[in-house]
């Protein structure tokens, strides 16, 4: 064998290359502008605005019921929770005493959200590493959750099911039977999901290790959700900020200390279980009740600022609002999960193979329009 | 996770902590459901590394950072959490310099600002003193003007009704 080539000391030298915005694994239109030398990445750079749409400044001409309807379409996969968000911002703003009923069955909406985005999310994680199989699995239990929310809601992806004050119309009256069905059904099939993918031998290897995010970065990056669990980092808004009927149930705040993309994969896998665990909790003691209190039909909110977090499927949604007291607010910023999980993702990949990158990246699970608002 | 009560301060607390510090500081908690500081700008980063570096306040997450425009003046808002202790604080600087607003940054404080720092500069044109990499974010190098300040038109894409 000719080993002088292997022994001859090779020049490399650093190139760049593209990804995205158009490539399967950016799961949307993100483009990364990469630098590499051979396998190894030097420096991952997102270049984002592809979808942007200045949702921010659209909210400062439209009114606050008309704001709710923008959130829908910033992580498109937690509209719910995204709508609740804003609708929270104005009720504290106005001092509205909201019905239990309404509170319950918001929790219970965002629950069955959570598990959605999930179950698609990890049909997603597992085609990026080639098991194309998940793909199919997470959409076939998504689909139940769909038709559930299509039934009480009207639509299956933005809902639209949340205005100020309260909710745009009662449940459906299949809707508790049906949830208790889809409890009893993902109880069958969630435990698949681990003998799927969660115990692969070659989906371990391509993630136990890979994108290391310690504890101390996590909070410095700003991470929230199952990213900043993943690394140990106790950042549940539901659990240190509870909101609407979160402070009457009792939930697990899954935490693993690895860091690593398994970690994160493992943290939302496990979440799923606590959801359905809190929708078990509440899901036969909907209290009776209004639906909704009647607001103006033009809401001004008080002179002032108003911020509320909520914890969508991703992680922290903050809502900032300022108000000078008119129809409209003033300023509105949206702090979005995914823009601060993003900007830590060149310091968990540098270092390593590009191949792993698509893995971590999946397990930052982002969601573009949230990103770019 | 448990929180240990006696750590957390109230806002009258930090208020007479940070005060010592630095004591041109304005306090006020009036419309907002959080303690607000107004710094100066020349005050900015000082405050910045003793909120977070004190164990006392240990104002470890920035889980906001904000950029507005109040009509006259130019400026940032940051929101800061204690994952340790739990309290939460407002922190705003102005500047009615619209042509060249400067402020120092904190990415080399929380690495969560370098990219919100360059969302600001993006939509309000505020720059960032000792920023690693200050340029455009979302919007093409060549655009002209910052789309979230008040006086900013565009008659082809913006409708107004």
């Amino acid at each position: 064998m000719d080993t002088s080539i292997a022994n001859s000391n090779l020049k490399s030298e650093e190139y760049f290359i593209n990804m995205g915005p158009q490539h399967p694994a950016t799961h949307g239109v993100l483009r990364l502008l990469l630098t590499i030398d051979g396998e190894i990445i030097k420096k991952v750079e997102p270049d984002l605005g592809y979808i942007h749409r200045s949702i921010e400044k659209m909210c400062e001409r439209d009114s606050y019921q008309q704001i709710v309807h923008l959130t829908d379409r910033m992580d498109y996969l937690s509209s719910h929770i995204n709508n609740e968000a804003v609708c929270l911002t104005v009720e504290n703003a106005l001092q509205l005493e909201i019905p239990d009923r309404v509170k319950v069955i918001r929790t219970i909406i965002g629950e069955l959200t959570r598990i959605a985005s999930h179950t698609l999310w990890w049909g997603v994680m597992g085609m990026d590493v080639g098991a194309l199989t998940t793909y199919f699995y997470g959409f076939r239990d998504r689909e139940l959750i769909n038709d559930i929310f299509e039934e009480t809601c009207g639509a299956r992806l933005t809902m639209n099911y949340n205005i100020p004050g309260g909710l745009m119309f009662d449940i459906h009256p299949n809707f508790v039977k049906r949830v208790k069905d889809f409890i009893a059904h993902f109880k069958t099939k969630l435990p698949e999901y681990d003998t799927l993918l969660s115990g692969n031998v070659i989906f371990q290897k391509r993630t136990k290790g890979v994108g290391i995010l310690t504890k101390e970065d996590a909070i410095s990056f700003g991470a929230s959700g199952p990213v900043g669990r993943g690394s140990g980092y106790s950042c549940d808004v539901r659990k240190h900020h509870p909101y609407s009927a979160l402070d009457k149930v009792s939930f697990k705040e899954i935490l693993r200390t690895e860091g690593d993309t398994f970690a994160r994969y493992q943290v939302r896998v496990d979440e799923m279980w606590e959801s359905m665990s809190i929708i078990e909790q509440l899901i036969d003691n909907i209290p009776e009740g209004e639906y909704k209190v009647a607001t103006n039909a033009v809401i001004k909110l008080p002179k002032g600022e108003f911020y509320q977090k909520v914890e969508t499927a991703r992680g922290e949604l903050g809502v900032y609002v300022v108000s000078t007291g008119t129809k409209n607010p003033y300023r509105v910023k949206f702090r979005s999960p995914g823009f601060s999980n993003l900007s830590l993702l060149n310091h968990i990949t540098v270092g390593g193979k590009i191949g792993d990158l698509v893995a971590t990246m999946a397990t930052l699970d982002i969601v573009v329009p949230d990103i770019d608002r | 996770m448990k929180v240990n009560k006696t750590d957390f301060m109230t806002n009258e607390a930090l208020q007479n902590l940070i005060t010592s510090w630095i004591p041109e500081l304005e306090f006020t908690e009036e419309g907002s459901q959080f303690l607000n500081i107004t710094v100066q700008p020349e005050h900015l980063h000082q405050l910045m590394s003793q909120l977070k570096s004190n164990s006392e306040t240990n104002f470890d997450y920035l889980f906001c950072l904000s950029g507005i425009d109040w009509g006259k003046e130019l400026g940032v808002v940051y929101h800061l959490e204690s994952t340790t202790h739990r309290h939460i604080i407002v922190v705003k600087v102005k500047t009615e310099d619209r042509d060249n607003p400067t402020f120092d940054t904190v990415s080399n404080i929380w690495l969560t600002a370098e990219f919100h720092e360059r969302e600001v500069f993006d939509f309000f044109g505020i720059k960032f003193n000792n920023h690693p990499n200050l340029k455009r974010l979302f919007l093409t190098e060549d655009w002209e003007g910052f789309p979230l300040r008040k006086d900013y038109v565009d008659e082809i894409n913006m409708i107004i009704k």
